[in-house]
């Protein structure tokens, strides 16, 4: 079991409430996962610039600035909680072999406009930690984690990122993901941990470079990646659900003319302004459901 | 009597509704902000009517005997698991595995339920008026299932002796799910069932009824793919 999460804003009405509205449902999708949570968030992008969210872990955030303006020229740097956003003009290329380098710290993700945040203990405790409620955006993605497949460590928790401002968030296990992994590190994806959704995370990133887009990338998905998943996956301006063919994970959509929201249950989004009037639905298996592109 | 789920327990409404004391209780119950929670309503054992006012988590209704069940909106998985009597209605629509392994009672759905409706079912009868999703009435045993749209993928898959009368279209029949002949006895049947759910609009003959060939009962060789 885990708890996924997700919202879209079609309209600017909540863009300053999102925060708020996922902090609400990540804290309802406890009871499916209470070990770890996660959050990625798009904000409004700078020219230019690229932002690198990074899990700091134990070294003191100091002498992690310190560490690291001698090896990158950044333009700010912020510390939340245990992360730290990085925002540098330098290529992308360079910033991320030397933090990659780095053994201290995991790079969570970054691109232009996603900030992602992870952490293991109770959701509550997470969101908290992080002060999500304070966060505004465009469109956010979340997820409980009761761990199955791997450890309880950040980097067993999601969402994964294995591209620039793209972001993914799974329920359920895949059976095919060591295979896949080898096929994709032979295709130049890099992997952190020995999880599964991150194996799903890196098929997605490689048929989007290839200039698929969206919704043909997770159609293919549909064939290629084998197990149980529901999974919700954010880009830049794109948002989508797919479930596997049995639908053994579950998903219910809410749709108003302001937002659509996405979570494990219903549950997770009883709170949201408007929610009883919304198009609720359940999205039908084996179909790739998208939002902006 | 108003029971409000923001102000009470959940376990504190279902004891209060376990535990009716028909000569002085109130038999007419209404729960408000159901709010998505789980298990509302569930092991209910007297002849009382409950409203319930929103949308509804998993297995609502659960175990009912006797009670009469209103949800004014959706239902999750498991809305009248192993129902026993009693009649739920379901004004939304409802998620998987509606009236899962049910033995008695009455399920309506208005709208539509998602896929394994049905699955296991005992001996309730469920009228949906909207379609299923795929795996519906997968080995179910005995009772009526009624869809007044369409059904997924593999319909009825390993079934025993339920009926099943499909109004729209089928995708596809599971192992050992076949189209069988509707004779007076059924077309009478279904004309009461949908009597029952106040469908006395519809046309009993304009539904086709799908059971079970009985051919995979006992273990044939020739058959192994299909176990």
């Amino acid at each position: 079991m885990c708890g996924i999460v997700g919202i879209y804003l079609k309209s600017k009405k909540f863009e300053k409430d999102l925060g708020k509205m996922l902090s609400g449902m990540l804290v309802n999708m406890e009871s499916r996962g209470p070990d770890s949570a996660g959050f990625a968030i798009y904000k409004k992008e700078k020219k230019e610039e690229f932002k690198y969210s990074i899990c700091m872990n134990n070294l003191v955030f100091e002498k992690f600035k310190k560490d690291i303006s001698k090896k990158i020229k950044y333009n700010s740097i912020f510390k939340n909680s245990d992360h730290a956003i990085l925002s540098s003009k330098e290529k992308p290329e360079k910033v991320l072999s030397i933090l990659n380098e780095l053994k201290e710290i995991s790079l969570v993700g970054y691109g232009r406009s996603i900030e992602i945040f992870k952490q293991i203990g109770n959701p509550k405790d997470v969101v908290k930690k992080f002060n999500l409620e304070k966060f505004s955006g465009t469109h956010a993605i979340g997820h409980t984690r009761m761990a199955t497949e791997s450890a309880i460590t950040t980097d067993g928790s999601h969402p994964y990122s294995t591209g620039s401002d793209e972001c993914l968030v799974h329920n359920g296990s895949l059976s095919n993901h060591n295979n896949l992994r080898r096929d994709l590190i032979k295709r130049g994806i890099n992997f952190k941990s020995e999880n599964d959704t991150e194996v799903a995370a890196g098929y997605i990133s490689n048929h989007l470079s290839n200039k698929k887009n969206l919704k043909k990338t997770l159609q293919s998905g549909l064939s290629d990646l084998d197990g149980f998943y529901t999974f919700i996956t954010g880009t830049k301006k794109g948002f989508a659900i797919v479930r596997d063919e049995i639908a053994c994970k579950p998903a219910v959509i809410s749709e108003t003319k302001d937002y659509v929201a996405i979570a494990s249950e219903f549950q997770a989004m009883a709170h949201l302004p408007g929610v009883n009037k919304a198009n609720i639905f359940e999205p039908e298996p084996g179909i790739v459901y998208t939002w902006g592109n | 009597m108003k029971l409000d789920l923001r102000k009470l327990k959940l376990r504190k409404i279902n004891e209060t509704l376990q535990s009716i004391d028909p000569k002085r209780n109130n038999k007419k119950y209404t729960i408000l902000n159901p709010e998505g929670n789980h298990a509302i309503g569930v092991g209910l054992t007297d002849d009382i009517d409950i409203t319930v006012k929103g949308h509804v988590g998993y297995y609502c209704g659960g175990m009912n005997q006797n009670a009469n069940i209103t949800i004014e909106g959706n239902a999750g998985t498991g809305v009248a698991e192993n129902m026993m009597s009693g009649k739920i209605h379901v004004k939304g629509n409802a998620s998987q595995s509606a009236g899962a392994t049910a033995h008695g009672g009455f399920l309506i759905i208005d709208g539509d339920a998602s896929s394994r409706c049905g699955i296991s079912m005992k001996g309730i009868d469920i009228v949906v008026k909207g379609s299923v999703g795929h795996m519906s009435a997968f080995m179910a045993q005995s009772g009526n299932l009624i869809v007044c749209g369409n059904a997924g993928e593999a319909l009825g898959d390993s079934l025993y002796e339920t009926d099943i009368y499909i109004k729209g279209k089928v995708k596809s029949l599971g192992a050992d799910c076949v189209e069988k002949k509707m004779d007076n006895k059924h077309l009478k049947k279904l004309d009461k069932l949908l009597k029952k759910a106040n469908l006395e609009k519809l046309k009993s003959k304009d539904f086709k009824r799908y059971g079970s060939a009985r051919k995979l009962y006992n273990f044939k060789i020739d058959n192994v793919s299909s176990y």
